[in-house]
């Protein structure tokens, strides 16, 4: 059985909805949704070719920690206590401005808001942007 | 969007998307919505369908400009003198709308003397596009009873980018054509959820909702929310200035989510050398890419098919993303990533979200403009558009109806000026550059889907037929650019829609990548970099 589940296209900033065909827990394509009122059931060829890249055999699936020059699969407790302890150690030295982070305007407004809030409350910084400049 | 919170109060699209139907004529300039928001150009064509005059102002010949009423192909660089000698001809001619000037503006009458000072024989000068084609699409813009603009990056991606929203604003005002279905000053925003980053404050200078971390206030109130002592108050490092801080050893770690700056940034050797120099990367995405290569931990993020939220289109507009399928192996929402390190950093109070609705229910206690906003009410195909500030109140279609966000707007007396680096003897063409219709950004995601990637696998330059035939170069060839930050080689694709004298790259590619070669030269109060002119030279391949 093939579900159709709505939602909003991941390229440009129009904001298209667009049906995602799941089959077996597996994305198989996209279909227009009519009842939108952006796209009404239209898309342009990369928003019908959304799904193409979701399931490519070089997606990330482990965090990797870069040791002598070369990474190897780490466990999440371990990469995230790796991170914590570099932050504290560098804000600790240099100071909350020495940190800068680069969030994602392919992140959705939660987790935007997620980013900007850790920098700002747990660094201590306001050194967060994106990339609406490029 | 700095040039439009002066003028107006609010950095954001005035109108909605679907509204473009209504106007009666678009004027669309340094936007190539064909390639770059496809369903948008599809509304262009269809208010062209039912008698909307069009009006394209672009460099280079786009599509729309084939069903264009009136084509200027303006020398790259020259908005400023284009929109100056339009404004000069409606004021010269008594078009503007001086009711609308009067109740609603204010300085109208210091730039109206300097408009009258900027003659169109200056404007064509400068822009070198004929006085008739000037005269013409200033008369259509004034005198059609709705009038909308629309730009994108070809307008901000100058030196002079706030100045030429600026001056699109003046325009805008000095015809009334603000506050109504089928007019206002509609820049279309590039990324799925550009707008919404800006909006939740992933800003150097504003918290949620722009409000200023400059401002004592509105920092103790949001502070006071998160439950922290306080907030910081200076201006942040924008992504540019952060890279050049990096380079100088004053940032020591950094945190990128989502971004390739190897790839996307200007000048990418000197971004190489930035991330080289630091003590400690952390790269978070959900594909490897040069940036993950420099890292010393990457961690595996979520795609968005695999999470649940919210993105914001170019109009305001906020929707629901639904979770289709898991997450590959170990892989995260960036929101759960981010939440755990906080309480691997002894902050997990502050970050104890068990969903992306509890996220967004402190982000509407924070930002007034998503106040009203609820899962429950976006949860449809329409969606919400801010201001929404009460949970009975509709959303705004149309920004400043009544009066502006900030009150009147305000005109600004713009004058000319050139772009940092221009053409000179050893680098004699314009290199400018930008997206295409295939691809997206850094080419992580289109250029693993086959489709997509076998459209067009590779990298060009796009030259003129004139500038071909003189340099010698066939379609197809293999050239080389130079600038003076580096050297590329890649295809020529020989194309009229380009003009002589300049020459233009998709930046996607990471062989023979354009930012290689642009420069780091910034917009003083945006920080844009100027990604649409550099110099350059361009010879066939030995």
């Amino acid at each position: 059985m093939t579900e159709f589940v709505p939602t909003i296209c991941p390229y440009c900033g129009a904001g298209c909805g667009m049906l995602l065909a799941v089959n077996q827990g597996t994305l198989v394509g996209v279909e227009p949704w009519a009842r939108h009122p952006i796209s009404a059931g239209k898309l342009c060829i990369k928003g019908w070719n959304a799904h193409q890249f979701v399931h490519h055999e070089e997606r990330l699936t482990k965090p990797l920690i870069k040791e002598n020059g070369e990474f190897r699969e780490a466990t999440w407790d371990e990469a995230l206590k790796l991170i914590a302890d570099k932050l504290k150690e560098i804000k600790e030295k240099h100071g909350p401005d020495s940190i800068a982070l680069l969030s994602s305007a392919r992140c959705t407004n939660e987790e935007n808001y997620v980013i900007q809030k850790f920098a700002r409350a747990v660094i201590g910084t306001n050194n967060i942007d994106h990339c609406a400049r490029l | 969007m700095a040039g439009l919170a002066a003028a107006f109060g609010s950095g954001a699209m005035t109108n909605s998307t679907l509204d473009l139907e209504q106007s009666d004529c678009i004027f669309l300039i340094g936007s190539n919505p064909t390639e770059q928001h496809p369903l948008v150009s599809r509304r262009i064509i269809q208010a062209k369908e039912k008698g909307a005059k069009l009006i394209v102002a672009d460099p280079r010949k786009i599509q729309l400009a084939d069903m264009a009423d009136i084509y200027m192909r303006h020398k790259s660089g020259s908005d400023v003198a284009l929109l100056n000698g339009m404004m000069n001809v409606i004021i010269e001619n008594g078009l503007y709308d001086k009711s609308f000037i009067e109740a609603r503006t204010e300085d109208f009458e210091e730039f109206a003397t300097k408009i009258k000072d900027f003659s169109l024989e200056r404007a064509v000068e400068i822009t070198q596009v004929p006085a008739e084609d000037i005269k013409q699409a200033a008369l259509a813009f004034a005198q059609a009873a709705n009038s909308a603009i629309v730009y994108a990056m070809g307008i901000t991606q100058h030196t002079t980018g706030t100045d030429n929203v600026l001056s699109i604003a003046n325009l805008a005002m000095l015809t009334g054509n603000i506050g109504k279905p089928g007019t206002g000053v509609n820049p279309l925003r590039g990324q799925n959820n550009v707008q919404g980053a800006c909006d939740t404050g992933c800003l150097v200078n504003v918290l949620p909702g722009y409000q200023a971390v400059t401002d004592q206030e509105k920092r103790s109130k949001v502070a006071q929310t998160w439950q922290v002592p306080e907030l910081p108050a200076e201006v942040g490092l924008t992504l540019v200035e952060m890279m050049n801080a990096a380079a100088e050893g004053k940032v020591k770690a950094m945190y990128i989510i989502g971004e390739n700056p190897m790839i996307s940034d200007p000048d990418t050797s000197h971004v190489q050398k930035a991330l080289e120099n630091l003590d400690f990367l952390v790269v978070q995405d959900i594909f490897p890419t040069e940036a993950t290569q420099l890292a010393d931990v990457v961690l595996p993020s979520a795609c968005w098919a695999e999470k649940e939220g919210t993105f914001t289109a170019t109009d305001r507009r906020v929707q629901m993303v639904r979770k289709a399928i898991e997450p590959p192996g170990e892989a995260k929402s960036d929101w759960e990533i981010i939440c755990e390190l906080a309480r691997e950093m002894g902050a997990g109070q502050l970050f104890s979200f068990k969903s992306a609705n509890e996220i967004f229910e402190e982000l509407r206690k924070v930002s007034p403009l998503y106040a009203g906003m609820t899962y429950e009410r976006i949860n449809q195909p329409d969606g919400l558009q801010w201001p929404c500030p009460a949970e009975d109140h509709p959303g705004t279609t149309i920004l400043h109806q009544q009066k502006f966000t900030r009150g009147l707007g305000k005109f600004h007396v713009i004058s000319y000026r050139a772009p940092a680096e221009e053409p000179d003897e050893e680098y004699p063409y314009i290199l400018t550059t930008g997206r295409m219709a295939f691809h997206w950004h850094t080419r992580s995601m289109t250029g693993r889907s086959p489709v997509l990637d076998n459209e067009v696998p590779e990298g060009y330059v796009e030259v003129s037929p004139e500038d071909a035939r003189e340099l010698g170069i066939i379609d197809g060839q293999m050239v080389e650019v130079s600038t003076r930050r580096g050297k590329i080689k890649t295809k020529a694709l020989v194309d009229k829609k380009i003009g002589p004298g300049v020459i233009f790259i998709p930046f996607h590619f990471a062989e023979g990548a354009a930012n290689i070669l642009t420069h780091q030269a910034l917009d003083p109060v945006a920080k844009i970099p100027e990604y649409k002119i550099c110099a350059a030279r361009i010879e066939k391949s030995p």
